[in-house]
């Protein structure tokens, strides 16, 4: 039995290869194909009552999608809040990545451990942390209250887009650390330094040099982050209140409270093609702009 | 022209825990093709690195055609760098590369493409402007480094060991090229190199240095025929040493005993004391003559050949010669050992090919 495999497997490269690519393409097919058709189905589909279903093929799910403001506005409201979180994680984790790589000698793997500390407890804990921390009575309001600053607690800090963005930057900052940091260690120095023998300043060869080569790492980031905060729940659920909801909530309350599966399946669809189309572009014009900087 | 195109005056560099440049100071002239040569670690980098502005001396000054640079950033200075890995944008195609030094430089936009046009014909490169760092060879590299930092016509070229990454047979024509390039330009070269070879055959003047200070600084041939220090001698070509003693001196002349061969009337360059025991005898291989018949030459010993080595345009003989402990060296161009019965030889020196030198060096 094994002289016929050892056979085949010396004759055939392919059955090597995918042999060995089978369990991963077993549960890609299983965790990620199917189910993708299933939503893709279910979302032309018609809820008819509570436990009844038509399944007759229909696009009207997508046409209602449009056609209900409050959809679209949570659909622009999650986009908005994404790009934010990306933006501010990603100015704010490019300097910490750019120190290490450049300027630490020593230890830099225990530099990139301690920045990621805090990201080996749970998300759900992190959560409920920024929910003390932000809270009516939290550090914030309190501390602020007791030193006399304030009378009355900021309300804007919790249950508010601003608790959505704050939490889901610090959620996700540890993402962005690791491509940032691995494009910008990938760079010669001595070409930062090339750069300033032929007679430009810092700030220039940062434009013209590091930023460029750093954009894998850049554009890493961006899709790393701004993918799974579009689809984040339960930090609005959470911290968002009524003003921080996003259009994942809505998809949630349709497979569940409101139980209307086809309706939850078409904004899902329209969702991912949403992300799909935004992260194609933005990583376009991020090259773009880079070569009109260079 | 001017002799004191680039003066170093008292440059130390200090490290944490170790002195890479430790006061040294010298001149070097415009128009000069000048290297720096030592081992790894000597100390060449950091003075290239401290005239680039890379780095700022711990002490001491540096001045460019009468101008003090010690404190300018090196986007400041008249220097441009051809780094020893390139260092070729790899984002930016040949053109470009080239290109990025002139932006700032406020030149008309006809100037700029005279100068890129003209200076790719000047490195060769004309026709491959459009490709980028990674299609390019080694030597092609070398060339856009070369142009990127000749085109912004610099007072003075600083090399970091340009040729280091080549294969030889690309490096003998790079160091040609390089060389005639020089000459044309006018433009004063700073190089830096371990290799001896290199440094010998390209420069006017080569700086030797060890343990950051300069051990010789002087004409290549100068360097080889009269070494001023135990390192030199050693560092720069192959050297016998043998043990010695001085006796008396004369001014000129000093009495010398080597080892068991007896005492002999020496020239004495170096102003070396009588009576001291801290002095060693050099004699280099090719200037000693091995044969089967004995010679009428200063000194002639009676010796045995242990080990050759055929390199071609010579045979390394590594003799034992009556008298002296040590391994002797000679290269000679026409025999191997088959001319010899039993490996028993004679090998002869004249004593003006013998130099002395103090074991303690002096250093500049």
């Amino acid at each position: 039995m094994i002289g016929f495999w050892r056979k085949i497997y010396a004759k055939h490269d392919n059955v090597k290869a995918y042999s060995l690519l089978s369990p991963a393409l077993i549960l890609i097919i299983l965790a990620m194909v199917v189910p993708m058709a299933l939503m893709l189905s279910f979302s032309m589909f018609t809820q008819v009552s509570m436990m009844e279903i038509d399944y007759t093929f229909t696009f009207q799910r997508y046409i209602d999608f449009f056609q209900k403001s409050l959809l679209v506005t949570l659909l622009i409201k999650s986009i908005k809040i994404s790009f934010l979180v990306t933006l501010i994680t990603l100015i704010t984790a490019y300097p910490v990545c750019y120190y290490i790589a450049f300027y630490v000698k020593k230890n830099k793997m225990l530099w990139l451990v301690l920045l990621t500390l805090p990201f080996w407890t749970s998300y759900l804990l992190r959560v409920f942390s920024w929910k003390i921390i932000l809270g009516t009575k939290g550090v914030i309001n309190s501390s602020l209250i007791n030193a006399g600053i304030l009378s009355e607690p900021l309300t804007f800090l919790m249950y508010s887009e601003t608790a959505v963005v704050i939490t889901l930057t610090h959620a996700w900052a540890a993402f962005a650390l690791l491509p940032l940091y691995v494009s910008l260690e990938k760079i010669d120095f001595s070409l930062i330094e090339a750069g300033r023998d032929l007679g430009l300043s810092r700030l220039e060869v940062f434009w013209k040099i590091t930023f460029p080569l750093s954009l894998p790492g850049v554009i890493g980031a961006i899709l790393i982050i701004f993918i799974p905060t579009v689809g984040d729940y339960v930090t609005p659920a959470l911290l968002g209140g009524i003003d921080g909801r996003m259009l994942s909530n809505m998809i949630q309350a349709y497979f569940g409270k409101i139980n209307n599966i086809p309706m939850g399946a078409a904004s899902a669809t329209i969702m991912l093609t949403t992300v799909v189309l935004i992260t194609i572009i933005v990583s376009n014009v991020t090259k773009k702009l880079t070569q009109r900087l260079t | 022209m001017n002799n004191s195109f680039i003066q170093i005056n008292n440059i130390s560099k200090h490290f944490v825990d170790v002195k890479a440049v430790d006061d040294v100071s010298f001149e070097i002239k415009e128009g000069e093709f000048f290297s720096l040569l030592g081992p790894s670690g000597c100390g060449k980098t950091t003075l290239l690195r401290l005239l680039a502005g890379f780095e700022y001396p711990t002490s001491g000054n540096l001045l460019i055609d009468g101008t003090d640079i010690t404190a300018l950033p090196p986007d400041k200075r008249p220097t441009n760098m051809v780094f020893q890995n390139y260092a070729i944008f790899p984002h930016l195609n040949v053109e470009k590369n080239i290109k990025f030094g002139l932006r700032k430089l406020g030149l008309s936009n006809d100037e700029i493409d005279k100068r890129v046009k003209d200076i790719l014909t000047l490195v060769k490169l004309k026709g491959y402007e459009e490709r980028f760092s990674n299609q390019l060879s080694g030597g092609q590299r070398q060339r856009v480094a070369l142009a990127r930092a000749l085109v912004r016509q610099p007072k003075v070229l600083l090399l970091d060991e340009p040729l280091g990454a080549l294969d030889k047979k690309l490096r003998d024509e790079m160091q040609l090229e390089l060389r005639t390039l020089q000459k044309n330009i006018g433009i004063t070269f700073i190089f830096v190199t371990h290799d001896q070879q290199e440094a010998i055959s390209m420069s006017d003047r080569v700086a030797v240095m060890n343990d950051g200070k300069i051990q010789q600084l002087s004409a290549p041939n100068e360097l080889y025929k009269n070494p001023e220090n135990i390192f030199v001698s050693d560092f720069i070509g192959e050297t016998n040493f043998l043990k010695a003693e001085t006796n008396s001196s004369d001014g000129e002349f000093i009495n010398v005993s080597i080892e068991e061969l007896g005492e002999f009337k020496i020239k004495n360059n170096l102003n070396i004391p009588a009576n001291s025991s801290d002095v060693v005898c050099t004699v280099r291989p090719e200037s000693m003559m091995i044969d089967k018949e004995k010679s009428d030459w200063d000194i002639c010993l009676d010796a045995k050949i242990c080990q050759t080595s055929y390199l071609g345009e010579m045979t390394r003989f590594y003799v034992e010669a009556k008298g002296i402990d040590k391994i002797i060296t000679v290269s000679s161009q026409y025999f191997n050992n088959q001319s010899f019965d039993n490996n028993e030889c004679f090998i002869s020196i004249s004593l003006e090919d013998i130099s002395i030198l103090n074991k303690k060096k002096p250093v500049l």
